[in-house]
Formats: structure tokens, C-alpha cells, sequence
């Protein structure tokens, strides 16, 4: 049996906070992210990107970056978007979401990069 | 010629067995299984069954003469063999609409399934599906808020929901079962719930519950940035009770309350989901009770007609059974129930128990909720068998955690995202879920404490109500 270990989360940590879908496991690779992205596609969801400040996490609302990517496929061109949102608003919490518009909702809302972030 | 009055009694085939009738659209239509006392015949029993649910009595009455009996009658209209079943058979029954309130789930089970399942002529009755034409479901109130609005009022997207009911469900103290709550919550769970049994007993009155559960669920927030639920059980001995308890949770922020739709009953339950939408509530709801009415594979009540009964009266989350837990549930049984209370249109499926094709319009779904007996190993199957709309919850499997609540809510939480990431990637999450876990846990000692304490339970026992599919041997 493993010793008993003490949960770590606390008010005062911002790493404390979680946000979105893969928020529990360690950060993705870009690998990982490809392939997330790839599921996004193939279930014929539209990609958007949207970002924040840290401190707004919590909002409804994160800026979104442009327009959604309506019917994009092409997973270089998303995801150098997301590359471009990043070089434009370093320290931003980026999520790519899936617009999903027969369910009227989001399909995913994944965090591809956590704030603060070293640049 | 005109119609006469002649007293006595008639055989109800005579006015109630209709071979050649075509169901309208706007027919409410009934497939019940019938077994008959020996002596009657299948088109006498079926045709009892359509009378006695509908318009018809034992005898005939002068009053008949006055009303146009030909169009408000019950009609039985079909006869099937069960698979390998001689004594039983499938009674299909078409009503037209009429007979039938607008918007009252209440009235429907009233007249389906009342006078007729005392019946002398029948041995057992089992009222099996349900078909309501897409006219009546437009009356009915639906789910307060359905899966896609809960999803944006609680920012989750993309994978399924996690829960637990606290334990030992009666006996903590308020403070207590709101310490029990906090750790969940933290540890990274979407809800906890109350356990069906928890209404207002002496150890913990429901205002005091109340508070420390709202005090909880404000920390957890504020500490994991994500927004929490637990549901409030508002079921409680007077309608006059439950909505003050449903204020109250209101006026404390709650997110979402719950309800016991059987025990409570459907005036209750229809009441509260109201409320619920008029108040943006969102309403969970539990099922105790219905193994009474569902179980017995000839006598009763299917479980897929309760969850229609249900989507109508009004509900956002329902117990479906985990098809891998401790509880009864077999998988295409399950898997036809669960469709009942997402799908738009829900096709006729023999292979999953669905004899009728059912039209839900714009009536939002409601989540299933997979919960008893189920724990980190079972997430695999969970999330393969249940996709991401559904809410899973791990009572013991999150409080039997042996580092605690907390540490038992992140590791079923890794677990999840794991299997979703997984799932994504195109894995096979039933054949690959051993390796997805163990590589989850490398980096979740939480996990991995989680898949040490539980790797050795099973359940295999036998469903007693298994589909009538194949011949029994």
C-alpha cells in the first residue's frame, strides 16, 4: 500500500486551478494536441481559439481570437492560428474549442496553453 | 343502421380486437406483455386489456349510446409471440389522443397502467413500451434545462460528468457531510448528491445541510476555478415542503436540487420541474422504488416506459443503471434507455428492447446517470459504453479512497480525462483500458493508490430481466 499522501491544492495557488477538459492530466505534447485536434475535425466540429488573462479564467467569456475557423480541416492551419494567437498574447491562458451546431454546444474546450506562461 | 341498446355482457374482442386498424400519428400507442389465465384467448385477453385501459367495463352501459365509442376506445390492433416465451405474448394497443390530458403524465400512467393490471382474466401484465405521438410530447414540460444548457451553465464540455453520493448516507452531522462534500469537490468532481434517504431527519435537518453544502461548494470553487453542484434533495412529505426546501436552495445559489420522481410521484415531480425552469434550477433525479415496479420480466412496468413517463414530467440527470456496477442493467437494455433520454428521434430497435419509434421534437435530452458499485477500473467500459453525455458517479469508489475524498475525486478525474483522451487519440477504450490507466496513474499517485485498492472487484452475477430476444433454453 502507498503512504498516504497530503492533496496539495490551496486558494492561494493559481496551479490550483482548472480549467476545461484535459485539465487534470499533465500538459499535452504538441503531439497530443495534434491528435485532439484531429478528433475536433473528424467529428465535423467548427475550431475557434479563444484566450485570457489568468486572472479572468473564470469568465464565461475568453477574447476570441478572429472568427471561428468555420469548416477548417486542414490541422496545420489551425494549429498554426493557435501558434499565432500565443506569439500575439503571451502569458494568456488559449483554449481551442469545438463548435458543435447540431447539439447547439461545445463539443470540447481544450486548454492548450496555461497560464503564466514562461516565454 | 342506428345502434341499439342491449344490456349484458359482450366479449370485449367483439368491440376492443380491431386486426386491420392502422395506427394514426396521433395515436398513443402500448406494447404490453400479457399473460393469460388459461381458457382465454390471446385476441380476448388483448382486447381486455385495450378496454379496461381505456373506455370500456364489464358490461355494457345505455350511456355508451351517447358518446361516439367508436373513436374514443382503446383498440388492440397486433398480437406477437414472445421469443421463446409460449404462455406470454405482445398486446399492441392504439388510444387516440383525446383520452388523454394535455401536459399530465400523471393521467397517462393512471389510465395505462391502472384498473387493468388487477385484471381476473390475466396472470400478469407488463406494460413494456410506449409510443407518444409527437402532439402530446409538445404539451408536456420536458426537462428544466436539458444536457446542452446544463453543459454552458456549468462550462463542461467534452467529456462526460463526474459525481459521488456521500456516505454513510444517514448519520453526519451537517458539518460533517459538508466537510465530505469540500473534499470531493476539491479533488475535482463535478457534483456530489444527496443520498435518496437524506430528506430532513433529526441528525440533520435540511436547512443545516443546506448552508454547510453551499459553503463547501463556494470554497471548492473559488480553490479549482471550476464551477460545482451538489444535488439538494428536495423530495419531502408534502408538495408544500419541497418547494420551500427548492426556495431555499435557491436563495443559497444552489445550482441544482433534487428529486425521488416514483416516491415523490409524478404531480410532484411535474411541479418541481416548473419550478425548476421558471427558477433556472437544474433538476436531478433519482429512482428509488423502481425496481419494484420494473423488475419482474412479466409483471409491471419496463424501465424504459418510466424514463419516458420521466423526460416528459420533467428531469435533467436520471439514474440509468452502470451496466458494469452492483446494480441490475443488462448492456443493449441499457444502451435502448439511455437513447430514450438523449436522442432527438429514437428508432425502433427490437435488439435493444424498442418496439416503437419515438419523436422527442425539440424537447431537450436529459443526462443518464451510471452510478452503484463502480470505481476507477470500470471508467474504461464507462466512458466506451456511455460516450460524453452522461453523468458517472463513484460513491464508495471516491469516499472508499484510502488517502480520502479528495485524493479518491482527482484519481477518478485522472482516470476519466485519460479515457477521453484516449478515446479521442482512436483507442479502443474496452480492449486498451488496462495500459491507458497504468500510464494515467505515472503521473497521479492518487490513481495509482485507486487501482491497488479496487483491481479485485467484480461483479458478475446474472440480470434476472434479461431482453426477450433469443429463445431461452
Amino acid at each position: 500500500m502507498i503512504e498516504i499522501q497530503d492533496y496539495p491544492s490551496r486558494l492561494a495557488d493559481p496551479a490550483s486551478r482548472k480549467f476545461e477538459t484535459f485539465s487534470y492530466l499533465p500538459e499535452l505534447s504538441k503531439k497530443q494536441i495534434r491528435q485532439q485536434v484531429e478528433y475536433l475535425v473528424s467529428q465535423s466540429w467548427h475550431p475557434a481559439i479563444e484566450h485570457t488573462e489568468p486572472e479572468n479564467a473564470c469568465h464565461t467569456y475568453w477574447y476570441m481570437w478572429k472568427l471561428p475557423l468555420f469548416g477548417e480541416t486542414d490541422i496545420d492551419r489551425i494549429l498554426a492560428e493557435a501558434e499565432a494567437c500565443h506569439k500575439a498574447n503571451p502569458g494568456h491562458y488559449m483554449r481551442l474549442v469545438g463548435y458543435d451546431t447540431r447539439a447547439q454546444c461545445l463539443g470540447t474546450a481544450l486548454v492548450i496553453y496555461r497560464g503564466p506562461i514562461e516565454v | 343502421m342506428a345502434k341499439t341498446y342491449q344490456a349484458g355482457v359482450k366479449a370485449y374482442r367483439d368491440t376492443y380486437w380491431t386486426p386491420d386498424y392502422v395506427p394514426r400519428d396521433s395515436d398513443l400507442l402500448a406494447c404490453f406483455k400479457v399473460t393469460a389465465q388459461s381458457g382465454v384467448s390471446r385476441e380476448e385477453a388483448a382486447a381486455a386489456v385495450a378496454a379496461e385501459s381505456s373506455t370500456g367495463t364489464w358490461t355494457t352501459v345505455w350511456t355508451d349510446l351517447l358518446t361516439d365509442l367508436e373513436y374514443y376506445k382503446g383498440r388492440a390492433y397486433r398480437i406477437e409471440d414472445v421469443p421463446g416465451d409460449a404462455e406470454s405474448f405482445y398486446a399492441f394497443i392504439a388510444y387516440p389522443i383525446d383520452l388523454f390530458e394535455e401536459g399530465s403524465v400523471v393521467n397517462v400512467f393512471t389510465s395505462l397502467v391502472g384498473n387493468v393490471f388487477g385484471f381476473k382474466a390475466l396472470r400478469h401484465l407488463r406494460l413494456e413500451d410506449v409510443r407518444f405521438p409527437l402532439a402530446y410530447v409538445m404539451t408536456c414540460g420536458g426537462p428544466p434545462a436539458g444536457m446542452q444548457v446544463e453543459r454552458d451553465r456549468l462550462n463542461k464540455y467534452g467529456r462526460p460528468l463526474l459525481g459521488c453520493t456521500i456516505k454513510p448516507k444517514l448519520g453526519l452531522s451537517a458539518k460533517n457531510y459538508g466537510r465530505a462534500v469540500y473534499e470531493c469537490l476539491r479533488g475535482g468532481l463535478d457534483f456530489t448528491k444527496d443520498d435518496e434517504n437524506v430528506n430532513s431527519q433529526p441528525f440533520m435537518r435540511w436547512r443545516e445541510r443546506f448552508q454547510f453544502v453551499m459553503e463547501a461548494i463556494h470554497q471548492a470553487e473559488a480553490e479549482t476555478g471550476e464551477r460545482k453542484g451538489h444535488y439538494l434533495n428536495v423530495t419531502a412529505p408534502t408538495p408544500e415542503d419541497m418547494y420551500q426546501r427548492a426556495e431555499y436552495a435557491r436563495e443559497l445559489g444552489a445550482p441544482i436540487i433534487m428529486h425521488d420522481f416514483l416516491t415523490g410521484g409524478f404531480c410532484a415531480n411535474t411541479g418541481l420541474a416548473n419550478w425548476c425552469r421558471n427558477n433556472r434550477m437544474l433538476l436531478h433525479i433519482h429512482r428509488a422504488m423502481h425496481a419494484v415496479i420494473d423488475r419482474h420480466p412479466k409483471h409491471g412496468i419496463h424501465f424504459r416506459v418510466l424514463v419516458k413517463g420521466l423526460r416528459l414530467s420533467g428531469g435533467d440527470h436520471l439514474h440509468s443503471g452502470t451496466v458494469v456496477g452492483k446494480l441490475e442493467g443488462d448492456r443493449q437494455a441499457t444502451l435502448g434507455w439511455i437513447d430514450i433520454m438523449r436522442k432527438r428521434v429514437v428508432g425502433e430497435d427490437r435488439s435493444r428492447g424498442l418496439f416503437f419509434t419515438q419523436d422527442w421534437g425539440a424537447m431537450p435530452g436529459l443526462f443518464p446517470v451510471a452510478s452503484g458499485g463502480i470505481h476507477v477500473w470500470h471508467m474504461p467500459a464507462l466512458v466506451a459504453i456511455y460516450g460524453d453525455d452522461a453523468v458517472f458517479q463513484f460513491g464508495g469508489g471516491t469516499l472508499g479512497h484510502p488517502w480520502g475524498n479528495a485524493a479518491g475525486a482527482a484519481a477518478n478525474r485522472v482516470a476519466l480525462e485519460a479515457c477521453v483522451q484516449a478515446r479521442n487519440e482512436g483507442r479502443e477504450l474496452e480492449r486498451e483500458g488496462g495500459d491507458i490507466l497504468r500510464a494515467a496513474a505515472k503521473h497521479s499517485p492518487p490513481l495509482a493508490a485507486a487501482m491497488e485498492t479496487w483491481k479485485e472487484i467484480k461483479f458478475e452475477f446474472d440480470t434476472v430481466d434479461k431482453l426477450d430476444v433469443t429463445a431461452k433454453t
